[in-house]
């Protein structure tokens, strides 16, 4: 074995997996995640800790694994995180721990993410059970959301004895691990609702389809119905669109409305009743993880899908990974293109789409170069179904039902980056809610700070 | 699971039901609507709000067979559950949040259109409660279709019922009755509010542009979750994209592009669209929202 080297990981041949809405990596087996554990130099000052959000103990836990004590390794990660099948399969460990570890200066990191999701996934094939709650102290918390910011902040408050409820706006808890991650990355049924079970084998209740702002408010969860705090996790919000002619047109969607119908509504599987429009020729714009998960899903669905990216390659924000998968299967990646227009036919459905080619020039703002349109430039795309997936904007139902919760110019909650407390007292927030569209593992980072902030809270209160 | 205490068929295909959601009930209001899931594999279905209890924690739906999902609801009866019953989603009516003596001083007309009739007997049986009589039209294709004909004269100050077909009392549509009223009547009304089919919708608004009336109508696009994340239920309203969800679903008749959102409602039933609605006739409507009785 090449010790400078991951052992490589098994995953579906791109050709079938294009066909199938079945995971698309295999994850290591025992044999393989022992072995790649052995690479792991130990360090005792261990970066890679520091690049986790959440802080697992990466070095002690690895350990463990190479032991062979998986159970053990279980319980390391379980100290800091609820959600380890979910992580090792969605964090961007390439910029976080994996990013950090001193293998990868002169090789390839150990592979931090694949060894945290067998951990997790034996853990669960073995009916390991998460280490029980302390007693019960009495005090009422209220968790509004579902997604990783709410259920990492209701784990921590409940393994430490608060009495916590998630109100969760949707039919099915989870947030974007449901609605919005595909099953081909995220498996739902197996992954995400047995993390979510072991949330509340802590004791957690979940009340699903409790719209806060609409069914009730947080000033009533906290002056009618006794909560002690209240933490906001409600994530994202409002889907973007570019604002050019023909975008309301029949066979234009938000990757938001494409992929709950997909993945929450399951419109993928035969028997649900939620229809989607698959389209046979489809453009996603956008170079996002979102962006990815549309594309792939549209390709399973049996479309030929471009990307349409306004900059270059160098600075698709998705992963790494996501875009090598999404190119194995065969998405074609229209880089420097811009739609300026979208076509519509006489019975108002998409037809095409008008691009304009894109050149770099200086750094903007953000650091990266800055498109320019090409002169001249302009020139057809002929579709049937364009995917928009620009980002969101903040949704307004409970910042604009709560007295005295502020939010900042871009319409963010605003919370401290300590403790998550906002401008109204027992109430503290974090995830999309507060820094918009992020990263699964930083709004549960979000979460264990809200928890941390509600307990010491409470306990000077 | 939310249990159904009462369920009846009020005409042909147009089914009440009555749900316990005791939160959606508690925080109800005129001009709300809710999102309802059968089962696991049900879709989720908005519909709008006829009635509501806040004692015994109960919301009123109507709402007419149109599709695969609507057709299966049908068939429940008292004893049995919804999965999932979501709301009050929207945003309530305005007129609620005005003080009573500018209401007092305001002549209002409702325009309501088959099983439109369900979500504006709230906003009339409210304006009652509060001690004003608002007028009201009633259309309807046919006597057989008809809903909710004493339940509104309670509650109406004047209550006018016109059929397409003549079946029963005036014949003609709900645009001859609003002519006759104020050209030949001589009534004079601050405000219509107009609720059913969404070309109903297009020609009262048209109408009452030319008649100068204010027009308040209520829209049911496309939808999925109804709290604003999908931007399924977008539509143009004065050149500005807006989601009903949440910035609606009463929106300003003068100012919405309906063609745009009448095409856009037609999505899942083209060729492209749904294969179950293949099994449906002709007019029907995505979702069976309840408010519309399809696109005729």
């Amino acid at each position: 074995m090449d010790v400078m080297k991951k052992v490589p990981v098994r995953e579906q041949d791109a050709k079938i997996r294009a066909t199938n809405f079945k995971e698309v990596c295999l994850g290591y087996n025992k044999q393989e995640a022992m072995e790649e554990a052995t690479r792991c130099l130990n360090c005792k000052n261990a970066k890679c800790i520091v690049g986790c959000p959440v802080s697992i103990d990466i070095p002690k836990f690895i350990k463990e694994v190479s032991d062979g004590n998986i159970e053990e390794a279980a319980k390391t990660i379980g100290k800091s995180s609820a959600l380890p099948a979910v992580c090792g399969r969605v964090c961007p460990q390439e910029t976080q721990c994996e990013g950090k570890c001193i293998r990868g200066i002169k090789g390839e990191p150990i592979s931090i993410g694949k060894l945290e999701r067998f951990v997790a996934d034996w853990s669960r094939e073995n009916n390991i059970e998460p280490e029980a709650p302390k007693p019960s102290n009495g005090k009422k918390i209220a968790v509004i959301g579902s997604g990783p910011a709410g259920l990492t902040c209701a784990g921590d408050l409940a393994k430490e004895g608060y009495d916590v409820t998630i109100f969760e706006a949707l039919h099915e808890p989870g947030g974007v691990l449901v609605y919005g991650i595909p099953e081909f990355r995220l498996p739902k049924d197996s992954v995400v609702k047995h993390e979510i079970d072991n949330v509340k084998k802590l004791g957690v209740k979940i009340e699903t389809n409790v719209v806060i702002g609409k069914s009730t408010t947080i000033d009533d969860l906290m002056d009618e119905e006794g909560f002690d705090a209240v933490f906001i996790g409600s994530g994202a919000g409002l889907p973007k669109f570019m604002g050019i002619p023909g975008e309301n047109a029949n066979g234009v969607f938000s990757a938001n409305e494409y992929l709950t119908r997909n993945n929450l509504m399951k419109a993928f599987q035969e028997g649900y009743e939620t229809p989607i429009l698959a389209g046979k020729k489809v453009a996603v714009v956008g170079g996002g993880n979102v962006a990815m998960d549309a594309a792939r899903t549209a390709l399973r669905l049996g479309a030929e899908v471009h990307i349409v990216y306004r900059r270059s390659e160098e600075e698709l924000p998705a992963r790494v990974e996501e875009v090598h998968h999404a190119k194995q299967e065969g998405i074609i990646f229209d880089l420097l293109t811009n739609p300026i227009e979208i076509l519509v036919n006489e019975n108002g459905w998409v037809s095409g789409m008008k691009c304009v080619k894109m050149e770099l020039g200086e750094p903007d703002a953000s650091g990266r170069r800055r498109p320019v349109e090409m002169k001249g430039s302009e020139f057809e795309m002929e579709l049937d179904t364009v995917i928009m997936s620009l980002g969101t904007s903040p949704n307004p139902l409970i910042s604009s039902t709560t007295d005295g919760l502020e939010v900042n110019k871009w319409q963010c909650i605003i919370a401290d980056e300590e403790h998550g407390k906002t401008t109204k007292e027992g109430v503290y927030a974090g995830g999309d809610a507060v820094t918009g569209a992020a990263t699964v593992i930083l709004a549960m980072e979000a979460g264990k700070i809200g928890a941390k902030g509600i307990m010491e809270y409470l306990g000077n209160k | 699971m939310y249990k159904i205490v009462k369920a009846e068929e009020l005409a042909k295909n147009i089914y009440l039901m009555e749900v316990e959601a005791k939160r959606v009930a508690h925080s109800c209001k005129p001009g709300q609507f809710v999102i309802v899931k059968l089962d696991e594999k049900g879709e989720r279905i908005p519909l709008t709000i006829c009635d509501y209890d806040k004692d015994a924690g109960t919301i009123s739906i109507v709402f007419q067979t149109v599709g695969a999902s609507t057709q299966r609801m049908a068939e429940l009866k008292a004893g049995d559950s919804f999965r999932d019953f979501s709301g009050p989603l929207g945003c309530a009516s305005e007129f609620i949040s005005e003080s009573l003596e500018e209401l007092k001083n305001k002549k209002m007309l409702f325009v309501a259109g088959g099983v439109g009739t369900a979500p504006v007997y709230p906003q009339v049986k409210w304006l009652h409660n509060h001690g004003i009589d608002a007028d009201v039209i009633i259309g309807s294709k046919t006597k057989d279709m008809l809903i909710l004909e004493d339940e509104m004269r309670a509650v109406a100050g004047n209550l006018y019922v016109t059929t397409d077909d003549g079946s029963y009392e005036r014949k003609g549509l709900v645009t001859d009755v609003i002519k006759d009223l104020v050209n030949n009547q001589g009534k004079k009304y601050d405000v219509i509010v107009a609720i059913g089919p969404m070309i109903m919708m297009k020609f009262v608004s048209l109408l009452t542009k030319e008649l100068n009336i204010p027009t308040i109508v209520s829209l049911n696009p496309i939808m999925v979750d109804g709290t604003g994340m999908c931007g399924a239920c977008r539509v143009t309203v004065g050149g500005k994209i807006k989601f009903a969800c949440v910035d609606g679903p009463e929106f300003d008749g003068h100012l919405i592009n309906f063609d745009e959102a009448m095409k856009r409602q037609q999505m899942y039933k083209s060729d492209e669209g749904r294969a179950i609605l293949k099994l449906q006739e002709g007019d029907t409507h995505h979702g069976g929202c309840g408010q519309c009785g399809g696109d005729e």
